[in-house]
């Protein structure tokens, strides 16, 4: 259990945490806004950034650091690549899109009220005090001790997960383009003397 | 008031949400309606965390791991088979998808 702390930083913890949450949820909303995927992807990045701060306000900080390593790391740097890779004509992209709002918005409303109305059914009281660590003096310890022990398996289920993705991947977009050059080297070494070229003795001043 | 469980579920379920209304207002730009996906397991990992620390049980931690990699797969793939389509379509609008049905 981590310490009692004073009345004035969890005041203090409160306050940071509507500052991330805003940032969070304004980023988030600029995702799905914004014109230029470019911009969406950046915005992106900065939510998950704040999302990682959140975990951290928690304790959380082994699932904030992987959050920022995954996510900002690899899933967003590829996100970013695929969009300026590819060359869209995004203003295309965004005509109608005005035509999609009544029908998100009634979605979002729906979704939004069954979610509220799940929690204020199921959750009865609500525990206050957070542990990070529960059984260890840190969150990463804690994680640690059940991860290679007790979820072996499922961690073991995850490399799989990450390599068959990796392997779809490449098969997905490798090509044999017909223009490029590659070596083989079996038709290479299996090549003859004789193959190759032949002597010619040509008379003086008629040429071959 | 401190700082509980409630809080975190509420980011959690705006997050879910502004999610869902991402996939669909962005019916066109599929690179978005992957963002939006991604929003949306970040939303749930917030929701396992918090559920884990603050009821003091650790396995919510590992599963959040699980939904990491998922999410790190899926972006992948999602990605490549974007990749692909654009190579044979040269655009990536998905409202055209259907027409592959034969």
């Amino acid at each position: 259990m981590r310490p009692k702390c004073k009345r004035g930083q969890r005041a203090v913890a409160l306050i940071a945490f509507y500052l991330i949450a805003a940032v969070t949820l304004v980023s988030a909303l600029m995702v799905i806004m914004a014109r230029n995927p470019v911009h969406s992807v950046l915005w992106l990045i900065l939510a998950f950034f704040s999302s990682a701060g959140l975990l951290v306000l928690i304790g959380a900080e082994f699932l904030a650091m992987l959050l920022v390593v995954v996510y900002v790391g690899a899933v967003a740097v590829l996100f970013l690549f695929v969009v300026m890779m590819l060359d869209v004509d995004f203003v295309a992209l965004r005509q109608g899109t005005l035509r999609y709002w009544p029908f998100a918005l009634l979605v979002g409303i729906v979704f939004a009220a069954e979610i509220v109305f799940a929690s204020v059914a199921g959750v009865k009281s609500q525990p206050e005090a957070f542990n990070a660590a529960p059984g260890a003096s840190t969150n990463a310890e804690a994680i640690g001790q059940v991860m290679y022990t007790d979820y072996i398996l499922l961690f073991q289920l995850a490399g799989i997960v990450l390599l068959v993705a990796m392997i779809g991947a490449i098969v997905l977009t490798l090509r044999h383009h017909p223009m490029v050059k590659r070596q083989n080297i079996a038709k290479q070494t299996s090549r003859r003397r004789a193959d190759a070229f032949e002597l010619k003795d040509p008379t003086p001043g008629q040429g071959i | 008031m401190e700082l509980g469980l409630s809080h975190y579920l509420a980011v959690s379920a705006a997050l879910f949400t502004i999610g869902v209304v991402g996939i669909f207002v962005n019916r066109k730009n599929i690179i978005v309606i992957l963002m939006a996906i991604e929003l949306i397991l970040l939303s749930v990992n917030l929701n396992l965390v918090a559920f884990s620390v603050f009821n003091g049980s650790i396995v919510g931690q590992v599963f959040a791991m699980l939904v990491l990699t998922v999410a790190a797969a899926e972006a992948a793939v999602g990605l490549a088979i974007l990749v692909v389509y654009f190579r044979n379509r040269g655009d990536i609008s998905v409202e055209n998808v259907d027409l592959m049905k034969g």
